[in-house]
């Protein structure tokens, strides 16, 4: 039995179905194929994964699908491949995808779109397990292509407002760069190895014989994709926008799976990795910018979404870290938490929203735990998880990551962990920032939207407490270990060793001094910390600007190109060379035309005499040459 | 062989005089005649050599334009009369609608 095609095509039956019949059928429909067909997915893939265990460790199973092109002696096939890490992702994906299909049907309740968007929340889901479970990186590549376009489609879902119609073209544009590295990194490792397929690559740069090309560069143009995808300095712009979307889609796509695919592309890739020690420090140095910085502006926006967007980049540029220092087990740990506490938060967040009619900035918001309070112990769960506070799931894949940042044979050192650890400070320090000040302080809702607080319905509650159950206990299972078959454990410098446990202490004291300090500043409500921001006002404008990034991006790239395709495209070459060019051939042409018309004297005479002469100029010709 | 110059000059001649009528004349009858005049010197031509070379096909392209001299007669003539009605003149001069 095809149950990986199965699990793949799960969902594209629900987009054809939702797509064509939903807005003919119904809600109820739309509803029991939208999540319906999902949790089929995740139920065939539970199925698939205990076939897996009992094949063995090393397993994978490998299910021909189709035939997709012949070139020569070469054919691309579209091929799945489930070995443990796309089993874990897999699972992920059917899984959190699941829920947030749940979740949704309460929270696009009486959408003009519903059916549309369960559509594209199925067509995400189809092309991102395209992504994790091809086995060819081509398949693997529609897939990537596949889960940009349902992001565009979901960010822009509501596309009546032009700021979110330009949020979907942004994140859509910006994938693009890193696709164009991606493709790039296709094209060499075709050239050098001579197949697509991940696990031949893998074993080919395992080999003793390493194909005849730089591991480094094809790693690099590979992380440049995955730096599109997963929202890493310089092309991290697009994920704060792209909270445009609905909040569940935030959840699902830029949260928990599609912003992981990066994470997933390298680890899956890490036969490369192993043999490319600089594109593996770039891989490190650029994860860990991005978790910093990324850290620091999240401490002082306003925006609950904006604040989780920037929060998931920082987490991301962590996974980088561990990827960076060969930890790639860790990495993947990390993905399948943070997929969970993450989910939580944004769901968390979407149930607020929800009660407060649309208000997202948390300025206005406060007191909120006593009127949702199921909405607020998840949150308070999935805090807690992402701060790091053992024993909940985040504590253990992060304490992991900054571990191997420390001491890791391939690359580890103090500096990733310091900075790393800034990170993680800051992470607890602005999500206990964040739970203050939506849920504890007192309230400074108008009375308006006070007066309409309600707890969401069952159908999105329910889902909350499912996710911050797993973010509790999720870190219980140790993936690194059961991942190790696939992706080899890294290793510490035994040097280093004995200090394994003090950091550990030193993880915990971080995320509980991050919750002290949030307490100490937000838990009389804005006074204090408006009072800090008031003290250093050029740092509070610059992390408040984002760094101005947008602004330069703005100046250097779009501001010239627009010149550029203003100036030359259209001035130049448009309307002068082309249209110039044939309207000054119609203009020759009528006067030229004006001119010989005046001959036409419709005397028959002055006919005659120029036909006349006619006949005698060609006679005359004619005597001359024959 | 004196008799065919003979022939072939006053051919000319005929066509000449036709030519030189069809260009300067303004009536459009006398125009229509000068040009039968033209077709005529042609076909003392034609009528010259096949008696020359003692063959027949001169005499059988003869036919073919009497032919065709009444076809076009008997367009140009209606012609003509429409014209005339119209623009209650044979002065071609008047006829110049389609100028350019």
């Amino acid at each position: 039995m095809n149950l990986l095609t199965v699990i793949v095509l799960l969902p594209l039956a629900g987009f054809v179905l939702n797509g064509l019949l939903g807005r003919k059928l119904g809600p109820t429909f739309v509803s029991v194929v939208g999540c319906g067909l999902p949790i089929l997915a995740f139920l065939a893939t539970l199925k698939a994964f205990s076939t897996l265990q009992l094949a063995g460790p090393d397993a994978a199973l490998i299910e021909h699908a189709y035939r997709w092109a012949a070139v020569g002696e070469r054919a691309f096939e579209i091929e799945f491949y489930f070995d443990r890490l796309s089993a874990v992702m897999t699972l992920i994906v059917t899984g959190v995808g699941s829920l947030i299909h749940v979740y949704s049907t309460g929270y696009m309740k009486g959408d003009a779109g519903y059916a549309r968007y369960f559509a594209y929340l199925n067509l995400f889901l189809f092309f991102m397990l395209t992504l994790v479970l091809g086995r060819s990186l081509l398949v693997c590549f529609v897939g990537w292509e596949g889960v940009g376009l349902a992001s565009y489609l979901l960010i822009g879902f509501w596309f009546e407002d032009p700021a979110k119609a330009a949020a979907g073209k942004k994140a859509f544009i910006t994938n693009r760069v890193g696709d164009a590295g991606f493709l790039l990194g296709l094209f060499l490792l075709y050239w050098a190895v001579g197949t697509l397929n991940m696990d031949e690559i893998n074993a080919a740069f395992m080999a003793p014989v390493a194909p005849a090309v730089s591991a480094s560069l094809v790693g690099i143009l590979l992380f440049i994709g995955a730096t599109g995808k997963s929202a890493q300095i310089p092309l991290h712009v697009w994920l704060p926008d792209a909270m445009a979307g609905p909040t569940p889609v935030s959840a699902l796509i830029h949260a928990a799976t599609m912003v992981t695919a990066g994470v997933y592309l390298v680890a899956r890739m890490h036969g490369i990795y192993e043999h490319a020690p600089e594109a593996s420090q770039v891989v490190a140095v650029i994860g860990l910018m991005t978790a910093f910085f990324a850290a620091t502006v999240a401490l002082v926006q306003t925006d609950i979404k904006k604040v989780l967007a920037y929060s998931t980049v920082s987490q991301l540029g962590l996974m980088f870290v561990a990827l960076g220092v060969g930890a790639y087990g860790v990495a993947v740990f990390h993905v399948y938490t943070h997929a969970f506490f993450k989910a939580c938060l944004f769901l968390g967040a979407g149930s607020v929203i929800h009660a407060l009619g649309g208000e997202q900035d948390i300025r206005r918001m406060g007191g909120l735990a006593r009127r949702i309070p199921v909405t607020f112990v998840t949150f308070a769960v999935a805090t807690a998880a992402i701060a790091g506070i053992p024993p909940l799931a985040g504590f253990f894949s992060k304490d992991e990551i900054l571990w191997f940042a420390f001491a890791s044979a391939q690359g580890g050192s103090p500096v990733l962990w310091a900075l790393g650890s800034a990170a993680a400070l800051m992470t607890s320090f602005y999500m206990f920032r964040l739970l203050w000040l939506t849920f504890l302080t007192p309230s400074r809702m108008s009375h308006e939207v006070e007066h309409h607080v309600h707890e969401s319905p069952w159908s999105m509650t329910s889902v909350l407490v499912v996710l911050a159950v797993l973010s509790a206990v999720g870190g219980f299972v140790h993936l690194p270990e059961f991942l190790e078959p696939v992706l080899p454990l890294a290793t510490a410098q035994e040097s280093l060793e004995h200090l394994e446990h003090r950091l550990v202490y030193v993880a915990i004291a971080v995320a509980v001094a991050g919750f002290l300090a949030a307490t100490w500043l937000y838990r009389g409500g804005l006074a204090k910390g408006d009072a800090l921001a008031a003290r250093f006002p050029r740092l509070h404008r610059l992390l408040g600007g984002k760094y101005f990034i947008d602004e330069l991006y703005d100046a250097v790239l779009g501001r010239p190109l627009h010149w550029v395709s203003d100036r030359v495209f259209l001035r130049a070459g448009d309307r002068f060379l082309i249209d110039g060019t044939l309207d000054g051939l119609a203009a020759t042409t009528r006067r030229v035309a004006g001119r010989l018309g005046r001959i036409e004297t419709g005397q028959l005479q002055w006919y005659v005499a120029m036909a006349v002469l006619g006949i005698v100029g060609c006679l005359a010709w004619v005597w001359r040459h024959v | 062989m004196a008799d065919l110059q003979v022939l072939l000059w006053l051919s000319f001649a005929l066509f000449g005089i036709g030519l030189v009528g069809v260009m300067v004349r303004r009536n459009a009858l006398v125009m229509l005649m000068c040009m039968e005049l033209m077709l005529n010197a042609v076909i003392l031509a034609l009528v010259a050599f096949s008696l020359r070379t003692a063959t027949l096909s001169g005499a059988v392209l003869v036919f073919l334009i009497f032919v065709v001299a009444a076809a076009e007669i008997a367009i140009a003539i209606p012609i003509v009369l429409m014209l005339s009605r119209q623009k209650r003149s044979l002065d071609v001069e008047g006829y110049d609608s389609l100028k350019g």
